[in-house]
């Protein structure tokens, strides 16, 4: 129950997010400090987030078979794989690695 | 000079992405219901809050062990870009009555990407539509797809989902990266994060990045602001074109 709070709470957020783009005024695209703010946001989460998912488990740091799916996926990106590649590439490396029994 | 629909480029290029796209909704349908999530939530989150970056951050901070609305918190700043792309598309298209409403849902990087990079008014019409639909049609049809697989699968970890889910962060990342000072950005707010999780509750750490990205971006320099804005929206635009038409 809790959790459908938050999921619902999420896509009005999103969906208000959206729309405000179409609702003020023009000249506020004009400031570069907004789209910077927007760019910086965008990829400071997505940093955080891959190492977030990398090293932490609960407020543990660690490494473990999820350091070798990001090494992998690296080389697949600068492959230019395409991304359901990048991904299918990460799964099978921590796979892999916990098959020869790393954590 | 307009031509028809069936040989037009923003049709064309929006069809390619919206399949390409779409079929990674596959590794989210999966990654969502292996971080508790059941699959009718799973679609929920595909069609209603409907933005690949915040969907993978609400499923990976949750999967983190973090709270609801530490998720709630990533997911929302993470789609703040979107309130841009909205006022790029609203100043291109100028959609009026219901289809501004429309519009907004389907305003995305895909869409806001394939439709810049037409030339014509009429192009950047149909890029825009045909990419913001296609992603939606095929990304809700894939996560469906990838929430049920992702069900049958089992142990997740066996599978190496948690790398997946690195992959994924990773690959979103990685063509914001082109420039040294997104690289820059990227340094701190990781770094802020690993000196931060051991000290605060799961989830906050990403939020705390957040705050560090925003003190970064509101500190950059002012000569610097006009180019890097520009080259966002160019990076965006190749990028996004060049990474989902080679999928």
């Amino acid at each position: 129950m809790t959790l459908w709070f938050w999921i619902l709470l999420a896509c009005v957020l999103a969906y208000l997010t959206k729309l405000l783009g179409y609702l003020v005024p023009l000249k506020w695209l004009t400031n570069p400090r907004v789209a910077r703010i927007a760019t910086t946001l965008t990829v400071g989460l997505l940093a955080s987030l891959t190492v977030a998912n990398t090293v932490a488990s609960g407020q543990q740091l660690g490494l473990d078979s999820r350091l070798g799916a990001l090494g992998a996926a690296a080389v697949a990106l600068w492959l230019k794989a395409p991304f359901i590649v990048v991904v299918i590439v990460g799964a099978l490396a921590a796979a892999c690695l916990r098959l020869l029994g790393l954590p | 000079m307009a031509t028809k629909f069936r040989s037009s480029p923003g049709a064309k290029t929006g069809l390619s992405v919206g399949i390409a796209t779409g079929v990674y909704g596959l590794s989210f349908g999966a990654l969502s219901v292996t971080s508790g999530l059941d699959v009718f939530q799973t679609c929920v989150l595909s069609l209603l809050l409907f933005s690949g970056g915040s969907q993978f951050a609400f499923i990976g901070v949750l999967a983190g062990g973090g709270s609801g609305a530490a998720a709630v918190g990533a997911a929302a700043l993470l789609g703040i870009r979107n309130a841009v792309y909205g006022m790029q598309i609203n100043s291109l298209l100028k959609p009026r009555g219901v289809r501004r409403f429309v519009a907004a849902q389907v305003t995305i990087d895909e869409s806001l990407a394939t439709s810049t990079a037409q030339t014509e008014p009429v192009e950047h019409q149909r890029g825009f539509w045909v990419a913001g639909v296609g992603v939606f049609v095929f990304w809700n049809l894939f996560t469906l797809v990838g929430a049920l697989a992702g069900n049958a699968l089992g142990d997740p970890k066996q599978f190496g989902l948690d790398g997946a889910a690195v992959a994924a962060f990773l690959g979103l990342l990685w063509p914001r990266l082109r420039s040294r000072d997104a690289g820059a950005v990227a340094v701190a707010c990781a770094l802020a994060t690993v000196l931060t999780v051991p000290i605060l509750p799961p989830g906050i750490p990403i939020l705390v990045a957040a705050v560090v990205a925003v003190s970064l971006g509101w500190a950059g320099s002012k000569n610097s602001a006009g180019s890097q804005q520009k080259a966002a929206g160019a990076h965006s635009a190749g990028s996004e074109n060049s990474t989902e038409i080679g999928a």
